[in-house]
């Protein structure tokens, strides 16, 4: 699946753009979804985010009578896979898949092969409130641009997770030269999982983020001449940085989770992640201590945006769409943001908010979850032949 | 019926096993149908090659398969040797027991919490004795030698060739002429050293050789203990045959076939090693020595071995006490508190427990009947297998899993069985039957063939004989097969992992998933629950007879 | 009910090492006929031999007929052959009455069984042993169950292996007596292997040399 999917991206022509945009006016899109039951698939992994998806589901069935029935998925992929194989069957219409959860290569995949319905999220109400510029990959998927096709849901953002009874926050590098200072005068108490983890060469990606000369060529396709300027400062920041890493830079954690527990049993003292909320679901879990807290980077950090989407051949589009639309609402986006909820964030420009949306967001939040706006600006994935790259070339220069 | 036991016995894991050693063999070189790849090619190999550390992986494969297992055959010789004069050792071997029937898996994990830098170990003596208010940056754990995996195998692998070792020298008159021996003035362990050890290492060589295989293969301990970058290859070839990339089949299989080579060459290394030992044991025992080094020597590793007997408890100590943890932070020596919360986290584990027991219990009624079958087939028809036999049973303990649970995984797909629970009890048969086999044999031929004679005298048919008089009397022994049996199938890991294809979870797929990280609580419950299992079983196994023949002194 | 026993040229061998060779004899109704040699000679092989079970190891030839029938070709089970070893290997798990019980014919009803087995244990100056554990038992109380059971399951023909062979010399000659009296007053064909001449002489019946 991986492979193709990545291929399929690769070869994302605008072939399939003769899907027709919608253009009917809200209320009729409205009336249409009354009484429609939208099939939601979406990951059932996570108790938290099912909850949540059963409280919307109550809540457009309250507004406008649109039923939402949560279909489980243990990986996004199945859906994909549902939806093609439902058009080579020649089924262009009456789908069973209504809106997915989705992102990524999935994202990328269905796109190029014209499997999604769109583009659609101009005709969303609340799209206008999307921080499309602060929050560029509320548009922008990867490297690719979503062109309307999924409508924006939330936020994950880098961050960095520190135990605030061991190390003042003052103390804290804010940039990645600084970490290197911060990491020498700490020596074994940083690392980052092996590369071959998504969060390992996370980490790298994060500080080739502001180490490379031109931070705009990561959106392009990476060459042979492009990597090796844009990483050699990577290369002798890291080189100089890993004799100091935890275990002298001989061995990394093996995942996200095997780090949390070095920084749990006092091991290292801080450690990246890729949810805001980790800190606080880690305390009240037991996981971290109750004193985690987190910390972000002056010059932002990498971000990335969970979509919702609609088949081509989707049986309620229009409930769908609402259901879409209803996601972007400030009162579900703020319940979104709490830790015990989901714990991601808005893709709200809240600042551009009325008085009373924008009160939405300032209700306080437990100690260690960070706000949206507290992390700077989210910066853009890579483009994913950055990441192959790095993993390669990490490898060959720490396995000997 | 019966007489074709032993064939359907040698089927039932040689077929599979045949099957899997091709079908790994072919895709290292580039040949894999499934994948659309038909044409012979070296590119697999070449990749494999040009694999980042690799030189490093093999030394430390090597370094780590050959250090274990010496290091347990002289702390189990050293065991035994106390054993054998010193009544505190003998009764310590009822007390290795247990640990023989804990999975690898749960060693492990509780021995990477008692020794890490926050560590039990160092959470005892810290900050009082050592100033660490904070973990010591110290790599104890999962360290670039290997050293911390060397020591999780010993712990695991030296009860084993203690008790293998015990039921061998049961097996002569060991203790009247450890007599003579010390009466001629050999102190006692170099009068066990050259008196009993030479008589029966031939009993012990083939556990020795399937103890090397698995410290050359083992891939569930060294995820947990075993340095990550570069890993073992065994580990190496296993991350291949799990990314999601496919193409990486290829290199991942030439890996499991140099791996096949690897445990070969290992085991002809060390037989190589036997003639030397041999040659010049029997130079030291005719030189007439009565004491020297090698007694110390012996009696230092026989105290070690009662450490390392210890350690493994203690790491199963450190399991149980994690499994009732609200909060444990560096450096408390005990948890600031305590909560019976992880055990709630039980339910999330009930499909696991189904499938752990479920497939255990099936792989052990299957292994406990095929067995049965053969070792009655022998008595009716009097006829020994020879030599050969014994080493074809140990086939599967040899031939390291890597290098045949791809292949077999493809059968199953082929036969439409992979990813079922039929799969993955056919896959633990491999391995289960073996030991099973193995403990039944000696009790099932021990039994006085005079009872079937007087059975049949009294007009019993060999069928009523075998169900009404031989099972009875071999209750015990035929439970505590089935109990070694549930042991071997709750303690395997790749087999689940490759013929379940990832979907059926059981325990120790749980266990290792989560020992990479996850929460360390839940993590203990896991692996309490997974060591519980085996010595329920072995309890039962011994408990039952007690029950049923609680009027019967010869069988309690 | 009763018949001879009677072995035609019985030869047995051992990878080419005569054990028995070419043994020809009639044990008559309640005779005993006692086999004399030196341990390790092969008197229990020739017990095996008519009793059904030898070790295929062992090449044998030649015929044991009871009365008209000729038992060599049949299965252990079927020929009626009663055998007492050295040791009574009384079966551990199962109680005295049920050792009995295990060797009577199958068919007659629950509590005839009962009854047959309680007369036996009478018989033997066992009544009430019925439920006890073979182990708790005496070594001549033992000896007793074991005869007893053998004769439960009614054989026509008695095979001793030096069965008091074990016994102190205080019980050998009444157990001895026992097991003659019995086999006596059942008309069974009785052949006893021993190397005691004391165990030949109280058979008086033919003692035959190997």
């Amino acid at each position: 699946m991986k492979l193709s999917t990545l291929a399929a991206a690769g070869l994302a022509v605008l072939t399939s753009w003769a899907q027709a945009a919608e253009r009917r006016p809200w209320s009729e899109i409205e009336i249409r979804a009354r009484g429609q039951t939208v099939y939601w698939n979406a990951w059932g992994g996570d108790d938290r985010n099912n909850a949540y998806i059963a409280w919307v589901g109550s809540e457009v069935r309250k507004r406008f009578g649109v039923t939402v029935q949560h279909v489980k998925l243990t990986d996004t992929a199945e859906a994909v896979t549902r939806v093609l194989s439902e058009r080579s069957a020649g089924r262009s219409e009456g789908g069973t898949v209504d809106l997915i959860w989705i992102n990524g290569a999935n994202l990328a995949s269905m796109k190029a092969q014209g499997l999604l319905y769109g583009p659609f999220t101009e005709a969303l109400p609340n799209f206008k409130r999307v921080d499309t510029s602060g929050k560029p990959s509320t548009v922008m998927d990867v490297t690719q641009p979503v062109q309307g096709m999924a409508s924006p849901w939330l936020m994950a953002q880098i961050v960095y997770v520190y135990d605030g009874a061991r190390t003042k926050p003052s103390d804290l590098p804010r940039s990645i030269p600084a970490m290197l200072d911060w990491a020498k005068r700490n020596p074994g108490r940083l690392t980052h999982p092996t590369v071959s983890n998504f969060l390992g060469v996370t980490f790298l990606k994060q500080a080739l983020y502001e180490l490379a000369p031109d931070p705009a060529v990561l959106q392009r396709e990476a060459t042979d001449a492009a990597f090796a300027a844009a990483t050699a400062p990577l290369w002798s920041w890291y080189d100089a940085l890993r004799p100091t890493l935890w275990r002298g830079g001989r061995d990394y954690p093996e995942s996200g989770p095997a780090m949390r527990q070095l920084l749990a049993d006092g091991e290292i003292n801080l450690m990246i992640s890729f949810n805001p909320a980790e800190a606080v679901l880690g305390s009240s879990s037991g996981l971290l201590p109750d004193t985690a807290r987190t910390m972000s980077l002056d010059k932002g950090s990498i971000g990335n945006t969970s979509f919702v989407a609609i088949p081509f051949n989707a049986a309620h589009k229009e409930g769908a769409m609402v259901v879409a639309n209803f996601l972007l609402e400030p009162e579900a986006q703020s319940r979104a943001q709490d830790p015990t909820v989901i714990g991601l964030l808005t893709v709200l420009d809240t600042a551009r908010l009325p008085a009373a949306d924008k009160a939405l967001f300032e209700t306080p939040l437990p100690p260690g979850m960070p706000r949206a706006e507290e992390l700077g600006q989210p910066l853009l994935e890579p483009h994913p032949s950055w990441t192959a790259r790095l993993t390669a070339e990490w490898q060959r220069r720490t396995l000997r | 019926m019966l007489r074709h036991a032993p064939a359907l016995t040698l089927a039932v894991f040689l077929v599979p096993l045949g099957a899997g050693l091709v079908g790994t063999l072919l895709p290292s070189f580039g040949i894999l149908p499934a994948l659309g790849r038909s044409e012979f090619s070296l590119e697999p190999w070449r990749t494999l090659l040009a694999t980042p550390g690799l030189a490093t992986s093999l030394a430390l494969t090597l370094r780590v398969g050959f250090t274990a297992t010496a290091l347990a055959l002289v702390l189990a010789c050293g065991f035994c040797a106390l054993a054998a004069h010193v009544a505190f050792a003998r009764r310590m071997e009822r007390a290795l027991a247990p640990l023989l029937a804990t999975p690898h898996v749960a060693v492990a994990a509780g021995f990477a919490f008692l020794i890490a830098p926050s560590g039990w170990i160092v959470r005892l003596v810290s900050p009082e004795l050592t100033g660490w208010d904070r973990p010591p940056t110290l790599t104890t754990v999962r360290d670039p030698a290997g050293l911390s995996l060397v020591a999780g195998l010993v712990l695991k692998e030296m009860p084993y060739l203690v008790l293998m070792m015990l039921a061998a020298s049961g097996q002569t008159a060991a203790r009247p002429m450890l007599a003579a021996a010390r009466a001629m003035g050999y102190a006692p362990a170099t009068a066990w050293a050259k008196v009993v050890l030479p008589q029966i290492y031939r009993q012990i060589r083939l556990p020795l050789y399937a103890v090397l295989a698995y410290s050359l293969s083992t891939v569930e301990v060294a995820l947990i203990l075993g340095p990550g970058n570069p890993p073992p290859l065994s580990v190496l070839a296993v991350r291949w045959y799990q990314a999601p990339d496919l193409a990486l089949t290829f290199p991942a299989a030439a890996a499991s076939v140099l791996q096949l080579l690897l445990v070969a060459a290992g085991i002809g290394i060390w037989h190589g090693g036997e003639r030397i030992f041999q040659a010049l044991g029997r130079r030291w025992i005719a030189a007439g020595a009565r004491r020297g080094p090698a007694a110390s020597v012996l009696t230092g590793a026989g105290g070690l071995a009662v450490t390392a007997g210890a350690v493994g408890y203690a790491a199963l100590a450190g399991l149980v006490v994690w499994s009732l943890t609200a909060e444990w932070r560096y450096p408390d020596a005990l948890p600031g508190r305590w909560s019976f919360a992880p055990w709630e986290r039980l339910s999330g584990l009930a499909p696991a427990l189904v499938n752990t027991l479920v497939i255990g219990i099936v792989a052990a009624l299957i292994a406990g009947a095929l067995a049965l079958a053969c070792l009655e087939n022998e008595a009716r028809s009097g006829r020994r297998p020879g030599a050969q036999a014994l080493w074809l049973l140990y086939l599967p303990l040899l031939v390291p899993q890597t290098a045949f649970l791809f292949g077999t995984q493809a059968a199953f797909v082929h036969l439409g069985l992979d990813a079922t629970r039929l799969a993955v009890v056919w896959a633990h048969l491999l391995l289960v039957l073996p030991y099973v086999f193995l403990s039944l044999a000696d009790p099932y031929r021990a039994l006085d063939p005079r009872y079937a004679r007087i059975a049949a005298g009294l007009g019993s048919t060999p069928a009523r004989a075998f169900w009404r008089v031989k099972l009875p009397i071999l209750l015990r022994p035929v439970l505590v097969a089935l109990a070694v049996g549930f042991a071997v199938s709750v303690d395997q890991y790749l087999p689940t992992l490759f013929a379940g294809a990832g979907r059926i979870a059981t325990l120790t797929t749980e266990a290792v998933t989560l020992s990479s990280g996850a929460d360390r609580r839940v993590v203990a419950v896991t692996v309490a629950l997974q060591t519980a299992l085996p010595l329920l079983a072995f309890a039962a196994a011994i408990a039952l007879p007690r029950l049923l023949h609680r009027n019967r002194a010869l069988l309690r | 009910m009763s018949a001879s026993l009677e072995l035609r040229r019985v030869s047995i061998a051992l990878r080419g090492a005569r054990l028995v060779s070419s043994l020809s004899c009639t044990v008559a109704l309640g005779e005993v006929v006692a086999v004399m040699a030196p341990s390790g000679s092969g008197k229990s092989t020739l017990l095996a031999y008519i009793g059904g079970f030898l070790d295929p190891v062992f090449t044998a030839e030649g015929e044991v007929v009871i009365g008209t029938q000729t038992i060599t070709g049949l299965a252990p089970e079927r020929r009626r052959v009663g055998i007492l070893f050295q040791d009574d290997l009384l079966f551990p798990h199962l109680s005295v009455g049920d050792n009995l019980a295990f060797g009577l014919p199958g068919g007659s009803g629950r509590a005839e069984r009962r009854r047959r087995v309680e007369e036996a244990l009478a018989s033997a100056d066992l009544a009430g042993f019925a439920a006890r554990d073979p182990a708790t038992l005496s070594g001549g109380q033992r000896a007793r169950v074991a005869l007893l059971r053998t004769l439960m399951a009614e054989p026509r023909a008695l095979l001793l292996d030096e069965p008091f062979g074990k016994l102190d010399r205080a019980l050998r000659g009444e157990i001895r007596a026992f097991v003659f009296s019995h086999a006596r007053e059942r008309a069974l064909p009785t052949l006893l292997v021993t190397h005691d001449d004391e165990d030949a002489a109280a058979a008086g019946g033919a003692v035959v040399r190997l």
